[in-house]
């Protein structure tokens, strides 16, 4: 699946496997965890209080807006947290309320 | 002798107490020294400095490296969150869970982030700040998306436009929402950093010359989109209605310093008008009101990168005065002039880019104000009528503005200046969210051992 | 002194208490003037827990509890708007047998005041409630105990007081108040108001208000800590407690937890206050022990509530001892919110018919005769 970002500079490097909503997906050594998710999808997470998803805006640890969980049960904020192999991120999950 | 932040202001102030034997530590939230202006890439994702940071490269390159010169000159502590300031103390949150940390001195450099205003669609899935767009770009080498439109109301517009279709990028749109009148009469004031000028006339005469479609005075913007966006449309300065298709935004209009910690530091704010935010006073050398808390770069008043290397070395002066070592008075003196001349040319980048109150005049009830709570500013004038509600707190109360994850950090001055329009008062008689620890969310296992 | 008033009953301080008397003072067509220093309810009344609560509660206020609970049920109606309140009822948890035993003790003397409560030991706790940790043997449920929304209920008692015809004055910090030969005199920086009553419920300043009539109470600063997480999928759906208090924490609707325990810290003059990191952390690691499934959120904010607290944990209510035509109503001590409807429904009756229909001797100001008044220095918290 496209996702919101696209590569511009290409750097390759190492790559890093993690699953989002169980599908695996590959990202590369370097990226932000937003990077790696937004590469394939178009929302980090589900919006709790509407219709919608969000996917993050500040990209810059500010506007608290891009927190996922993984299956773990860790919250991370993904445009602060480098991915890592093994990640699994929930986006499609429960809704609260 | 403790530094937050390790952008150019904190690192720069760090650098001079080294120089003169003061041993300070240094923390930060980031895991490489340069803060978002000069924000580097992960290790691993390394690229040639000119490509990331074009002009400034060389300026970038000296403040990432300034630390470790200094090697154990420096107590330097990456990855490391100040959640909180009391008295002599800070909180932080390690990567081993919560921490204190004394200081007899402390020098706030927190730093800014994007000023957003509400707009119809602006939480879709693809609108992101424009320092986010460019963010990407710098640390990731990505693109929001790939036909991204552009908006902005300050000078990083140009820089990001160019920056983008530099990287092959379909910038589908550049939109100022700010009138090229007031850039043309502000021409001789900007001339006070004619260098600074050259580069934003190089940016702009670049994306004119790759056929970019860049518009001014730029009015009435709306994303459309299902699940994410699809589509911006305005309203150009001829009444024009425009739309372009694009799967991404960046948009955001000026910034806004990251004041919190100075609060929580017991600073004393005041209102300051041009800058539409309340923020901790601070003399020109950097003292803030509270003995011992000393203040520089963006964090205490947007300035942009090279006032904020010249605040923290003149900071770093104040707190070498305050402990009663001498300071070199041909250096003091040196860094007040271009600090004073930095202060013209900021006057007139203001003026050029006036404030977009146009954008708050449009808002519709039914605009989410609230990002994080999802409240509307059909709540906000509700709150306002039916309780008589003039205080931003009293709003926030009612109505649950500002209690989400980003404690009204993108939505607070927003909604201070609806309220002000619902009410009828002026911005500065509505107030500030108070803030309270932590200053950004910690984890409730922070507390164990 | 630019405004002069005169009205049957002055009242000072706006939070809950205040602007229910009000509300009650103008049904029974009095005129009354109502002075805040601040905003109405953005004191106690609007930074509390928010628990709806008559479990737990020392017996002598059980009357009074009982009381005022009817009256939340129909709150929304009256007030015109939501104050969030549901009855998601109260368990108070047992970690021991002998937390256990004052459960069932508390159990027996709360039914003498018409209170249900369903004791509940290991096995039903762990169907009932299988979100808490290990180390909760037992509990005691008061179902009908709830939850609402300290932020609303303030101002919209404020409102309703307005809209009967209160002359309710905010940003009007009292300085004195006397009673001469014409009734009492209230004066602050721009208001005298002159009246033949008198209410005191300034709250945490209701001591010096009392002072000024020569009655000095031991009444102290209570800043109790507490913390609010990120929105969370609903799953805690009663208010809990522990016996001895400590920690106390609720989910709202929305799905932010609010827990807390211990106190924070309090300005030298009685009139700030802010959290404290340590009390913080530790709220933090009480509350994953009694509810593990709280460990995957983020604490998104902290502070402090502030309230007036007295030696023996109930409050001042009634009539004062020296000054005739006065009432009090202060040092709630941490638990005024479920009271504050009926409390104004009390200082009416005693105003108008000279008592209440609700037994207040426990509460008499003249328990503390020959005390002196305590320094600023805050309580030790129990929930």
């Amino acid at each position: 699946m496209a996702g919101l970002f696209q590569r511009a500079i290409d750097q390759g490097g190492a790559a890093v496997a993690l699953t989002i909503d169980g599908e695996a997906v590959q990202a590369q050594q370097g990226d932000l965890l937003i990077t790696a998710i937004l590469l394939h999808r178009e929302s980090l997470r589900r919006f709790e209080f509407g219709a919608g998803s969000r996917a993050g805006f500040c990209l810059m640890a500010a506007c608290q807006d891009c927190w996922v969980r993984l299956a773990d049960g860790r919250r991370l904020r993904a445009c602060s947290t480098p991915v890592e192999a093994g990640m699994a991120v929930i986006i499609e999950g429960a809704r609260p309320g | 002798m403790v530094i937050v932040g390790a952008g150019p202001a904190g690192v720069r102030c760090a650098e001079a107490l080294v120089h003169a034997g003061v041993r300070p530590i240094v923390i930060d939230e980031a895991e490489q020294p340069g803060g978002q202006v000069y924000r580097q890439p992960p290790t691993g994702r390394a690229r040639r400095s000119s490509a990331i940071y074009g002009f400034e490269a060389k300026k970038a390159v000296s403040i990432h490296r300034a630390i470790g010169d200094a090697g154990a000159r420096i107590d330097y502590r990456p990855g490391t969150l100040v959640w909180n300031v009391y008295g002599d103390g800070l909180d932080l949150l390690t990567r081993e869970g919560s921490r204190q940390q004394r200081f007899d001195r402390l020098v706030l450099a927190t730093g800014a982030m994007d000023r957003a205003l509400p707009f119809p669609g602006w939480t879709l899935p693809g609108v992101f700040t424009l320092g986010g767009a460019q963010i990407a770009l710098k640390a990731q080498g990505v693109a929001i998306g790939r036909r991204v439109a552009l908006v902005g109301a300050g000078p990083l517009l140009p820089l990001v436009a160019h920056q983008y279709a530099n990287a092959g990028v379909d910038v589908v749109a550049v939109l100022d929402t700010t009138d090229f009148a007031a850039k043309r009469a502000q021409l001789s004031g900007l001339c006070a950093s004619a260098g600074t000028l050259a580069k934003g006339l190089w940016y702009t005469t670049r994306n004119r010359l790759r056929g970019l479609v860049v518009r001014y005075g730029v009015r009435s913007l709306r994303a459309t989109g299902a699940g994410r966006v699809e589509a911006l449309a305005w309203r150009e300065a001829s009444g024009e209605e425009c739309s372009v298709a694009c799967d991404a935004v960046g948009a955001s209009f000026g910034l806004r310093s990251e004041a919190q910690l100075a609060e929580l530091a017991g600073c004393r704010f005041a209102f300051a008008a041009a800058a539409r935010q309340w923020l901790p006073e601070k003399t020109p050398e950097g003292r803030s009101s509270v003995a011992g808390v000393y203040l520089a770069g963006d964090g205490a008043r947007i300035g942009g990168a090279d006032v904020a290397e010249l605040q923290g070395r003149r900071a770093a002066l104040a707190v070498l005065e305050d402990l009663g070592l001498t300071v070199n008075r041909g250096e003091r003196e040196s860094l007040d002039r271009a600090l004073a001349r930095q202060a013209r040319f900021r006057r007139a980048l203001d003026a050029a880019y006036p404030f977009p109150g146009h954008l708050l005049d449009a808002v519709g009830d039914d605009e989410i104000v609230c990002r994080c709570e999802g409240v509307t500013a059909a709540a906000l004038r509700q709150a306002a009528r039916d309780h008589a509600a003039v205080d931003i707190n009293r709003v926030k109360a009612l109505t649950r503005i500002g209690m989400g994850r980003c404690q009204g950090r993108v939505c607070g001055e927003v909604a201070a200046e609806l309220l002000a329009r619902a009410c009828g008062s002026d911005l500065e008689r509505v107030g500030r969210l108070r803030g309270q620890p932590p200053v950004k969310p910690i984890p409730i296992v922070a507390s164990a051992p | 002194m630019s405004e002069s008033l005169r009205v049957d009953v002055t009242i000072i301080g706006g939070g809950i208490a205040g602007c229910a008397a009000a509300v009650a003072l103008r049904k029974a067509r009095l005129t009354v003037a109502l002075l805040d220093k601040s905003l109405c309810g953005a004191a106690a009344s609007g930074v509390n827990f928010g628990g709806v609560r008559q479990q737990g509660r020392d017996l002598a206020e059980l009357p009074i509890a009982r009381r005022a609970r009817p009256l939340w049920d129909g709150l929304n109606e009256r007030l015109g708007e939501d104050v969030e309140f549901e009855a998601t009822g109260h368990l108070k948890l047992a970690r021991s047998d002998a937390d256990m035993a004052q459960l069932e003790r508390y159990a027996q003397d709360a039914a003498a005041h018409g209170l249900r409560l369903e004791l509940l030991g290991t096995g039903a706790l762990r169907s009932r409630a299988p979100w808490l940790g290990a180390g909760v043997t037992g509990a005691s449920l008061c179902a009908e105990d709830g939850q609402a929304n300290p932020r609303k209920v303030g101002p919209a008692f404020a409102r309703l007081a307005r809209r009967l015809g209160a002359d309710v004055r905010e940003h009007e910090a009292v300085r004195s108040a006397t009673r001469g030969g014409a009734g009492f005199e209230t004066r602050t920086d721009r208001l005298e108001v002159k009246s033949r009553f008198l209410v005191n419920c300034a709250g945490v300043g209701a001591g010096e208000v009392a002072r000024w009539f020569g009655e000095d109470v031991p009444l102290r600063p209570l800043v109790p800590n507490m913390l609010v997480t990120e929105p969370l999928p609903f799953f805690i759906d009663r208010s809990i407690g522990v016996c001895g208090g400590g920690v106390y924490l609720r989910q709202i609707a929305r799905g932010n937890a609010i827990l807390g325990g211990g106190g924070g810290w309090g300005d030298a003059d009685c009139s700030r206050s802010r959290p404290a990191t340590a009390t913080s952390l530790a709220a933090m690691a009480s509350a994953i022990a009694l509810v593990p499934a709280l460990a995957g959120s983020l604490v998104i904010r902290t502070w402090a509530g502030i309230d007036g607290a007295m030696p023996d944990h109930i409050p001042v209510l009634g009539f004062s001892a020296t000054t005739p035509d006065l009432v009090h109503a202060f040092g709630f001590s941490g638990h005024g919110f479920q009271l504050g409807p009926i409390v104004g429904e009390i200082i009416a009756e005693l105003l108008t018919e000279g008592r209440s229909l609700s037994p207040l001797a426990p509460f008499a100001i003249e328990r503390f005769a020959g005390a002196t008044a305590a320094p600023c220095a805050p309580v030790d918290v129990d929930a």
